[in-house]
């Protein structure tokens, strides 16, 4: 396999890191919904950890699209 | 397709070096990332001034929205660090602010000051010397007790305090990648829509079957204008984000043995 060819597909196999922050992220909003529909009067204040959990899972995804521009510029 | 990486080129407006007695040739040259700061911190003050410009009892329409963008991060530094967070309040909203000037300024212009790793690390860096000074001289030595988090029983230590290293070790790395990635994320992906659109409407100026082009060319716009209403809010969320990181590692400094 030529190496370019394969830096290419390096990349797109770095992507796939996403798929766990894709779920990680899709749990945390599910699950401060159904807190927030049977409590809405609570939910306001818990806005800043909803984003809190939201970051910090979210850094897993952005790591993988890092990993995946350092194959291909570097 | 034009290269969707080219937006994020230095490129050297004035050229200026300099020489510092002590510290040799340094290059200080004006560049457009400079300038995009510059702007940015420039609307900011300039907002700031007009907003308080006539402080009346009964605020004006600029000193409310003054007002409650001051209270929004003042409300968010004593509710996570507790009432030591007045003493933090100049530089997370200082760092909010930028940030955030910085994340909507490039939705304007040409140029994102903060899709540069280099300008996220300096934030990044910041506020994690911040951290362990301020950890340092609140606590003393005490400060290390953030690395033994209460209740853990002995045998266990040799498996939580390296984790709990490498985990305050990687935070600077991580948020500082955070707003460098959503921000290059996002950008990127905005101008490979924006792409799509121009070659889809330079197969259909051919005619016949490449006249297909032009509904796939008006999904891609649709798909450019959504895009670009996700990314102003991204912009907010992720200034925003760096706040509340930075107030809760904050927060760890200061409270070092209470966790």
């Amino acid at each position: 396999m030529e190496p370019e060819a394969a830096k290419y597909i390096g990349a797109g196999l770095a992507t796939l890191g996403m798929i766990g922050s894709g779920i990680g992220v899709g749990a945390i909003f599910s699950g401060f919904l159904q807190g927030a529909l049977r409590n809405p009067g609570a939910a306001g204040g818990q806005f800043t950890n909803l984003v809190l959990g939201f970051a910090l899972t979210e850094a897993l995804g952005i790591l993988a699209f890092v990993l995946g521009l350092l194959i291909l510029f570097s | 397709m034009a290269d969707p990486m080219h937006q994020f080129e230095i490129q050297v407006l004035k050229k200026l070096d300099l020489t510092i007695p002590g510290l040799g040739n340094v290059d200080l040259s004006i560049t457009n990332s400079v300038v995009a700061m510059a702007i940015a911190a420039t609307l900011v003050l300039a907002f700031f001034a007009l907003a308080t410009a006539r402080v009346a009892v009964v605020p004006g329409r600029m000193q409310v929205v003054g007002e409650s963008i001051f209270g929004f991060i003042d409300d968010l530094a004593t509710s996570i660090i507790g009432p030591e967070g007045r003493a933090f309040f100049p530089f997370v909203f200082t760092l909010f602010l930028f940030i955030l000037a910085m994340n909507i300024l490039g939705l304007f212009l040409v140029f994102t000051a903060t899709s540069q790793l280099a300008v996220t690390v300096t934030f990044a860096a910041l506020t994690i010397l911040l951290v362990i000074v301020v950890g340092l001289a609140k606590n003393g030595l005490g400060f290390f007790k953030l690395f033994l988090p209460s209740g853990v029983p002995w045998y266990l230590w040799w498996l939580v305090v390296p984790i709990e290293v490498i985990s305050f070790l990687l935070r600077p790395v991580t948020l500082s990648l955070r707003l460098f990635g959503n921000m290059l994320g996002g950008h990127v992906a905005l101008k490979v829509f924006a792409g799509f659109v121009v070659s889809l409407g330079a197969l259909a100026m051919g005619g016949g079957v490449g006249l297909l082009g032009i509904p796939g060319a008006a999904l891609a716009m649709g798909g450019v204008v959504a895009l670009t209403a996700l990314e102003f809010l991204v912009a907010f969320l992720q200034a925003f984000v760096f706040a509340v990181l930075t107030c809760v590692y904050l927060n760890d400094a200061v409270h070092a043995g209470h966790h």
